[in-house]
């Protein structure tokens, strides 16, 4: 839907303003950077650091670690299924790998456990490459010319990036393998944005010290996925992809390794097993939780469940209390709500404006700073736009790029949004965008070492699921790179447990009879089961007419 | 949930057909969260939700329009009277291959899927295309062997199949572009030299040594260095070079 006259009324105000905006820019005449100690205060209002949005654990093994309520709720949980009820004698599959995640992450481990001859399974809950990797717009960091760059100025952007929490040993392994992961997409067919002599085009994200973004068009992460995705299909008589069939718990033997996992047939509605020598997690993030009641950017099935699958098995999740929003979420039109903004629009000039048409931060600041900022200008300060749904936003004034650039500039570099925002009436390139910050990214996950393993043998982690690469804020273009490197690492090391040191042993689900009591001794459980699996959008009160329908968890 | 298909607001409600079923749905509401709305729970049919995974394709018509229209479940906005269904599969022919052996040829694509030559240029195949991809361009200029322009044109297609669900020729043309993409990208367009020499680099210990330095220092000290490292210009060209050669090869 285009404006409302309310809203038309508001956009006077940054009309008002704008000329003389975009001549401060021409001058060079910037809105001040923050100082670290600013960046500091301004970080209290950054969702993260709002203690009555977190608690403490009360079970588990990172009990007493306080993270955000939504993520808690499926950790203080029990399971989906009664672990006596299934019957761990009769595998509907055997294997040699199994892979919970059909992203990016799962779908390289899949590939390279494969070159190492290992017969692969991998389940996924919806569509292979239904993952957030399709969504990724922006790019793919790697150092990749020689004559600038190095993986030792990747490293300190990255430690930079994550305020110098990161584990150094998982972000050595992320900028050294970088190139190589770049080179094995580059051979396996992705076409990167490049000149004709074959010179890898880069750019420069929130901060990098080089530019050493690639990127394919805009596009990136859809043509990464879609390759890789080709190539494991190319792989069918070694690697069976099992669809709408995610996975409810894992499975141990009597020697305390993964051994497979129990799965859910999401169409049929049946349980059944897979067992497996060794087992590996790349099951993304969590967008679709909805952390402190945020809209988000994330697939439909970003609901966390590796996190919770491999907590009851015993691995402990860390950097969990961060959570990246990105600062420039559609917050109007309803229909595109939480919708990516990419950070471009910034980088290109254009203002972050509030209600009175004011400019109140510098646009080219770290996402959190900027998330932060805009958070403050409308829940704290009281200056933010309302929309006809009752939210709060703030102006991205989109019109100043084609003052500085020139008339068509909008269009031409921003096809996408240009298009989506003109399906609803709204032509941004006269009209600017009313944003708030979406949930992004979870900047951690479960413990796990540089070469794949978690604390349980046999079971590996790989991409978003994980945590420590990017300590407590990752940076753009960080992410891509993140489930390639580690994808192929966790593929090629699970592969060569499956092929070397996994012991066959009796299956067991004792670890999810015991966290069940360990949650119910604690009285946190509250009813609930996990994982959630998927999200819940079903009105309240469709959901109060079906009157002979058992809701188990988000799932009738 | 917050985010949960907003119903809190005041809002005129029309009516659509899901599967020939009428549902009064608030007009501002794309396909999708109307569906959801209407007390549907996705299963299939659903994915990215933002207009890029291809799980969502819809096919509709409009009350006394004999015309077929198609769109994103998320990103199509309602329309009243709309008779909507999702396509969210349609059975396609892909052909295997061993990437590694291929010739980057026509040939090759020819060999693999023959079927390419029965396209009538009907154009059914552009004009139902979601992203407004022209699939007719894009498999004839496969027909003449221009594997680049089929790249290029092909570029946007994000794989829901609603091309092939009306091909008059029976073949699923994005099956077909994906080849052609990989065969273009890996094996015709020129390589990176750059990012070979870099990979030959690091595997020959370049920066092991600079790193294991980097990894053990205090936070004060990495600190120092990483406020004082050297920043590219964001508006220099490809000839920028750093003035200090620490930690580059």
């Amino acid at each position: 839907m285009p404006y409302t006259p309310e809203l038309q009324e508001l956009i006077k105000k940054v009309e008002a303003t704008r000329a003389e905006r975009v001549e401060r820019k021409k001058r060079g005449e910037e809105v001040p950077f923050l100082s670290l100690d600013e960046r500091k205060e301004r970080l209290k209002f950054h969702p993260d650091f709002k203690e009555e949005g977190r608690r403490e654990l009360q079970v588990g093994p990172s009990k007493g670690y306080a993270i955000a309520h939504e993520i808690a709720d499926v950790l203080e949980a029990t399971s989906r299924v009664a672990p006596e009820k299934v019957d761990l004698s009769n595998p509907a599959y055997e294997t040699d790998v199994l892979i919970i995640g059909g992203g990016g992450a799962g779908t390289s481990a899949a590939i390279l456990a494969q070159e190492q001859g290992a017969k692969v399974i991998m389940a996924t809950k919806l569509r292979h490459g239904d993952a957030n990797t399709m969504m990724a717009e922006g790019g793919i960091q790697a150092a990749s010319k020689g004559e600038k760059d190095s993986p030792y100025y990747h490293y300190l952007d990255v430690l930079g990036g994550g305020h110098f929490t990161n584990v150094p040993e998982l972000a050595e392994a992320l900028v050294k393998n970088a190139p190589d992961a770049i080179r094995w997409l580059e051979h396996h067919g992705v076409n990167f944005t490049k000149d004709a002599d074959g010179k890898l085009m880069t750019i420069h994200g929130g901060g990098t010290s080089r530019k050493r973004m690639h990127y394919a068009a805009d596009i990136t992460g859809a043509e990464i996925m879609r390759t890789i995705r080709d190539e494991a299909r190319n792989r069918g008589d070694d690697i069976t992809v099992l669809e709408f069939a995610p996975a409810v718990e894992l499975v141990l033997n009597e020697h305390g390794h993964c051994a497979g996992a129990v799965l859910y047939n999401l169409e049929t509605e049946e349980y059944f097993l897979v067992k497996a020598k060794s087992v590996i997690l790349a099951t993304g993030g969590c967008g679709r939780l909805h952390i402190q009641g945020f809209m988000t950017t994330n697939h439909y099935g970003a609901t966390a469940d590796g996190i919770v699958l491999g907590y009851r098995a015993g691995v402990p999740v860390s950097f969990l209390h961060t959570v990246q929003y990105h600062p420039t979420g559609v917050v109007f039109p309803e229909q595109a709500e939480g919708i990516l903004i990419t950070e471009k629009f910034r980088g290109a000039g254009a203002n972050l404006v509030n209600v009175e048409g004011n400019q109140f931060v510098n646009e080219r600041e770290p996402r959190d700073i900027e998330a932060a900022s805009i958070i403050k200008e409308c829940v704290n300060d009281g200056l933010g736009v309302p929309t006809p749904a009752g939210r709060l936003g703030v102006w991205l004034d989109s019109p100043m790029i084609e003052m500085l650039d020139g008339e068509g500039t909008v269009k031409r570099e921003f096809p996408g949004k240009y298009i989506l925002f003109k399906r609803y009436d709204i032509d941004i390139t006269k009209e600017p965008m009313l944003i708030y910050p979406t949930l992004h990214y979870q900047n951690g996950g479960l413990e796990f070492e540089s070469d794949g393993t978690t604390c349980v043998p046999g079971l590996y982690a790989a991409g978003e699921v994980g945590g420590g690469i990017h300590g407590a804020n990752r940076l753009m273009g960080n992410s891509l790179l993140d489930i390639i490197v580690f994808g192929r690492i966790a593929g090629a090391n699970a592969a060569q447990f499956a092929l070397n040191a996994a012991q066959d042993g009796a299956l067991n689900l004792d670890h999810v009879a015991a966290y069940n009591k360990e949650v119910e001794d604690a009285g946190v459980a509250d009813g609930r089961v996990a994982p959630a699996l998927l999200p819940m959008y079903t009105d309240e009160r469709i959901r109060e007419r079906q009157l002979t329908t058992k809701y188990v968890g988000n799932i009738r | 949930m917050a985010s949960a298909t907003v119903t809190e607001v005041e809002t005129t409600t029309i009516p659509i057909f899901v599967m020939g079923k009428k549902y009064d749905v608030p007009e501002t509401l794309t396909i999708m969260k109307a569906m959801e709305y209407a007390g549907y729970q996705y299963i299939r049919g659903c994915g990215c939700r933002g207009g890029i995974c291809g799980a969502c394709a819809t096919v509709y018509r409009k009350a006394g329009d004999y015309k077929i229209y198609t769109g994103l479940a998320c990103q199509t906005v309602v329309e009243p009277e709309m008779y909507l269904t999702q396509i969210p599969f349609y059975p396609a022919n892909r052909a295997s291959y061993d990437f590694e052996t291929l010739d980057p040829t026509p040939e090759s694509i020819f060999k693999l899927y023959p079927e390419l030559f029965r396209c009538v240029a009907c154009n059914a195949c552009s004009k139902v295309c979601p992203m407004d991809v022209e699939v007719l361009d894009y498999v004839s200029a496969l027909k003449r062997g221009d594997i680049a322009a089929a790249t290029e044109i092909s570029f946007d297609c994000i794989q829901c199949g609603l091309c092939t669900s009306r091909c008059m020729g029976e073949m699923a043309q994005y099956h077909i572009a994906q080849l052609a993409r990989r065969l273009y990208g890996g094996k015709i367009a020129p390589k990176a030299e750059h990012l070979q020499k870099m990979c030959d680099n690091i595997a020959g210990g370049s920066f092991d040594e600079e790193l294991a330095k980097l990894k053990t220092l205090g936070e004060d000290e990495l600190k120092k260095i990483y406020t004082e490292r050297e920043m590219e210009p964001a508006m220099s060209d490809e000839g920028w070079k750093p003035e200090s050669s620490v930690g580059l090869a």
